[in-house]
């Protein structure tokens, strides 16, 4: 770590257990989570336009759709892949917000998220925008 | 993107640095200008990554932001707006703890009538007068609490001598002293001892059997004449101070094997921390005073108010400061309020329960029955069994349960609950007539005294690191000259 530098033991035991041999040498380190992640991105959204997002990891990627039922040229491409799409992974936010039979994957914009959508003009290039709600 | 608002953590200032003391893990960290300025920024109100990189950019680089950003998050300096929260853990034992110390309260009877007493005031627990306890131990019981005590131990046992008047009833000291530790040595355990006393019936013989056997000594003293002998009176009334003060001159003088400790109890008519310490340490010679604000239901003569807590709290600051001085140059200094604070503070304690309570400590009552504490000692309602039978491991594991830090909701965002955990049992117990309920009424006066003591850690560690020594295991003590 760069920014934080411990100071009591137990900081140092923190900070061997993010990242094993962080800290000098104190026992008792670590239930470790062993791919550091130093950057803001460790908890940015995940998405398939980007060249390759930061948590996932490498080797095949297989895109999953949220329903049985298939929906073609949304979740992959007729080659298996998500490059050729009709339309963009995102437009799938509102795919299930307006026109899917199931609603509980968005929030409720009737009562508790009215806005939720105000800054997402368009899907494509606005979807970062939309804010996570949690209930 | 996903706002960022502070985590669950306290940050301060100490020697020109920022820290942050993190919740629950009570680890101290020291912070660079850009982890501080993400942290003050989002401390007026939810950023983004994006928000925080452009109200950031005239000092900080995008990277660093990003950087700092990430690092306070792992740790959870920093969390995400609206992110459920997420209790720790509730762990309890699965296999008993060693008793380290068991407090014996050899009798229930007492040469003084303290007005604040909790024993015999307004507000006690125990029927100490015409109840079922027997007045006095007797040595058949004082010789089974030793068993029940060794038994239970680990390699090294504790005990220690309560009240009452712990040395009304000496006879018993002087049987149970001698048992133990023949009873160790056979049993190949160490055995330590010490006593509570007011001091008043103190005598060279006493003396001498204290500094033989290397009693470790606290002498309940509330400071100079004047406010000694505002509570702490005989029967008749009559003040102690002149009583006590040649007393414990002697035993200053004889018993010289470990450091002698005072115990101060603060009321709202005695409320002066630096004349009482200066006094105890200067005039009687202590190596260490501790204080306590009284325990006591609200409304009582002598309770500290609101504005009271806020008055031991500055007076507290002010005799800190001097605490914070001596140690940076590596002098000692007596106040032991902060001394406990900053070796708690120094190992990261991180408390499931406020005290050893019930687990590690354990209270013997005159007949023999196991309390929670010395304080709760022959009252039935917190009884966890009695010497000869050996601990209740049912009760014990119902009241682990019930007194979790985790049950009490409303400690649940208080960075300060490392150190607290909800305070003291016998406090709550006064105050709201249970022992489950977290200590509300001095939260304030908890956190304030924690940022205090967080300062000055900070001021030591910077300065004079070597000196947290001390709170390391392997540390010897040097005793006072």
């Amino acid at each position: 770590m760069k920014h934080l530098s411990p100071v009591n033991d137990k900081a140092r035991r923190v900070m061997n257990a993010i990242e094993p041999g962080a800290a000098p040498a104190q026992a008792g380190a670590s239930l470790a989570d062993a791919s550091p992640k130093s950057s803001a991105e460790a908890g940015d959204v995940v998405a398939l336009q980007q060249p390759r997002a930061p948590q996932q990891p490498p080797g095949p990627h297989i895109p999953l759709g949220c329903a049985t039922i298939f929906s073609p040229g949304w979740e992959v491409d007729r080659t298996g892949g998500t490059a050729g799409l009709c339309q963009p992974v995102e437009r799938d936010l509102f795919d299930c917000h307006f026109g899917c039979y199931w609603p509980a994957q968005v929030p409720d914009q009737l009562n508790h998220a009215p806005t939720w959508t105000g800054k997402c003009a368009a899907a494509q290039k606005d979807w970062r925008k939309i804010d996570l709600i949690f209930p | 993107m996903i706002a960022l608002q502070p985590g669950d953590c306290h940050a301060f200032e100490a020697a020109g640095r920022r820290f942050v003391y993190l919740a629950p893990s009570a680890a101290v960290m020291a912070i660079d200008d850009a982890s501080a300025a993400v942290l003050d920024t989002v401390a007026a109100r939810p950023h983004s990554r994006d928000e925080l990189v452009a109200a950031l950019a005239a000092r900080h680089a995008a990277d660093e932001v990003d950087e700092a950003v990430g690092e306070l998050v792992r740790v959870r300096a920093l969390a995400r707006v609206e992110m459920p929260h997420r209790p720790a853990p509730k762990v309890l034992p699965l296999t008993p703890i060693p008793l380290a110390t068991m407090v014996m309260n050899v009798t229930n009877q007492c040469n003084l009538s303290c007005a604040y007493c909790y024993e015999y005031g307004e507000d006690k627990i125990v029927q100490t007068e015409n109840g079922t306890q027997p007045k006095w131990m007797s040595e058949e019981t004082a010789r089974a609490s030793v068993d029940f005590l060794l038994r239970e131990s680990g390699r090294v046992a504790h005990l220690t001598f309560f009240g009452g008047e712990t040395l009304l009833n000496f006879k018993v000291l002087k049987f149970a002293v001698p048992y133990a530790k023949a009873r160790a040595a056979e049993l190949g355990k160490e055995i330590d001892f010490s006593l509570t006393t007011n001091a008043t019936l103190l005598k060279p013989e006493i003396i001498e059997f204290l500094a033989e056997h290397n009693f470790g000594v606290t002498i309940s003293i509330d400071g100079p004449r004047d406010l000694q002998n505002k509570f702490r009176l005989f029967h008749n009334g009559a003040g102690s101070y002149d009583l006590v003060a040649p007393k414990i001159k002697a035993l200053m003088a004889r018993h010289r094997g470990r450091p002698i400790g005072a115990r101060v109890t603060l009321t709202r008519e005695t409320l002066d921390v630096r004349r009482i310490y200066e006094h105890l340490t200067s005039e009687l010679g202590f190596w260490e005073v501790g204080f306590a604000p009284v325990t006591s239901a609200p409304g009582r003569a002598h309770a500290l108010g609101e504005g009271g807590f806020d008055e031991v709290l500055a007076q507290f600051r002010d005799l800190a400061g001097d605490y914070r001085d001596a140690a940076l140059e590596g002098r000692h200094h007596g106040f032991g309020n902060v001394h406990e604070t900053l070796g708690e503070i120094h190992k990261g304690a991180s408390k499931a329960w406020p005290c050893g309570a019930g687990f590690g400590l354990l209270g013997v009552s005159t007949a023999g029955d196991v309390a929670l504490c010395h304080r709760f000692a022959g009252s039935d309602d917190h009884k966890l069994g009695d010497v000869r039978g050996g601990i209740d491991r049912t009760a014990q594991a119902a009241f682990l349960d019930t007194h979790h830090v985790a049950n009490k909701t409303d400690c649940q965002t208080c960075w300060a609950r490392p150190v607290c955990a909800g305070g003291c049992y016998h406090e709550a117990h006064t105050r709201y007539g249970t022992t489950e309920r977290p200590n509300l009424h001095y939260c304030e006066w908890i956190r304030g005294w924690t940022d205090t003591c967080l300062r000055i850690y900070g001021e030591i560690a910077e300065a004079n690191p070597g000196f947290f020594r001390q709170f390391e295991a392997t540390y010897e003590a040097p005793q006072p000259s």
